[in-house]
């Protein structure tokens, strides 16, 4: 259980996909001009990758790693190669089902997250979970304490950035430094806060 | 024609950077140029699956119907960058596995997508593969920059090859950690594009609101 936890504080702080990796750093920077919408992309992304690296984890296993086909009487065909295209269909397909779900069964919640959900595709950090899930070689269970906690690290890293450049509008701030100057240095600011958890492993 | 091709060329590396500007795959390059040997591959592997990725969604932009035009798009660049990975863990192993997941994840950055959408799909053959490779290598210029920076200042040697000899071997040279960390490559980036706005007035983003100071009118 212990090791759950650690797991789960280490990729929400330490690990964090935005902060550390900087994946789905255009997102980040684009959608987080005030603080309702950095939320709706928080939780829809959450949302996407709590259930995308699990089955992204589950499909792995059991079709594309080496060896991997063997309940098939396919023991020596590796298609691990086929795992890039695999896994954005997924994605792709997840985020399709997710949206047709939430639109036919909490309305509310859809609108909320209104275009976000379908940008979700395209964001790396979604991708990039995945593929750090069969670069580590996590368990089932590893990998859905895994994105879950990868998703809610990037959607408070995205929230309080969004706080953080809503103050900022009042800011006297040099000119050529306005806009996306400023932050990429409050971004790499909040980096730097982040990895102050360095000290908890 | 001679004088289009060459502005297509040459535009997007300051003028119309990807980076700097267009906010398009920020994500794969900070996190590559911890040193320029990492960073050198990047920019080859992007320019590359831009080059072809464009040049031939421009090829085939007549027959695509325009509903399932993204998905087309994703599976060519899916299938360039499958083939790229695959030679890299043929001929660089060493070096693809520091890359790690950011060659597999070209296939989301947002340049390659980004310039088959906007460009590819109405321009033609050669006018597009110049597009992908001016973006390609406006992509390499910021990344080169990066990496170099943090590479020299961080172990003080530059493509592996030490420059400035650090104190833990009797020279004079503190490394600076900081460099090596994720921090600094934001902080880096911040700072080219501000240069980059100083030489380029015309980059600059209006403020939201303007600050006067007490007793003066409002323009």
């Amino acid at each position: 259980m212990n090791t759950f936890f650690e797991l789960f504080l280490r990729s929400v702080f330490l690990d964090n996909l935005a902060l550390s990796f900087f994946l789905g750093m255009c997102t980040f920077l684009a959608v987080s001009k005030r603080v309702d919408t950095a939320f709706g992309v928080g939780l829809a992304m959450m949302v996407v990758q709590t259930v995308t690296v699990p089955v992204n984890n589950l499909i792995y296993t059991w079709l594309l790693a080496p060896g991997a086909l063997a309940w098939a009487g396919l023991g020596e065909v590796d298609l691990s190669f086929l795992r890039l295209i695999a896994f954005i269909g997924v994605i792709a397909a997840m985020v399709q089902v997710l949206e047709m779900t939430l639109e036919f069964h909490v309305p509310k919640l859809h609108r909320a997250m209104g275009i976000f959900l379908p940008l979700i595709t395209v964001n790396c950090a979604i991708l990039g979970g995945s593929l750090f899930m069969v670069e580590r070689s996590y368990s089932f269970a590893e990998s859905v304490v895994f994105g879950f906690g990868s998703g809610f690290g990037w959607a408070l890293a995205i929230v309080i950035f969004a706080a953080i450049r809503e103050r900022l509008k009042y800011a006297d701030i040099p000119e050529g430094l306005q806009g996306l100057g400023i932050n990429f240095i409050i971004a790499g600011i909040m980096s730097l806060g982040f990895m102050a958890f360095a000290g908890m492993g | 024609m001679q004088d289009n091709n060459w502005r297509i060329l040459t535009r997007p590396l300051i003028d119309d950077n990807p980076l700097t500007l267009q906010i398009l795959g920020i994500c794969s390059a900070l996190a590559v140029t911890t040193s320029l040997d990492t960073a050198l591959l990047m920019s080859l592997v992007v320019v590359c699956v831009l080059a072809f990725g464009s040049g031939s969604v421009s090829l085939i932009r007549n027959h695509i119907p325009h509903s399932v035009r993204i998905i087309v798009q994703i599976t060519i660049i899916a299938t360039l960058v499958i083939v790229v990975d695959q030679v890299l863990q043929a001929y660089a192993f060493e070096l693809s596995k520091r890359l790690s997941v950011f060659v597999g994840l070209i296939i989301t950055n947002c340049i390659v997508l980004g310039r088959a959408e906007s460009f590819a799909m109405h321009n033609g053959f050669v006018a597009s593969t110049l597009d992908g490779i001016g973006n390609g290598l406006g992509y390499s210029l910021i990344l080169v920059i990066v990496g170099a920076i943090r590479e020299f200042f961080g172990k003080g040697s530059l493509l592996n090859v030490q420059i400035l000899i650090p104190t833990s071997q009797g020279g004079s040279f503190e490394p600076l950690h900081l460099m090596l960390l994720p921090p600094s490559a934001f902080f880096i980036i911040g700072g080219i594009i501000w240069f980059i706005r100083r030489k380029r007035p015309q980059q600059v983003e209006k403020a939201e609101f303007t600050l006067r100071t007490r007793g003066q009118e409002p323009k």
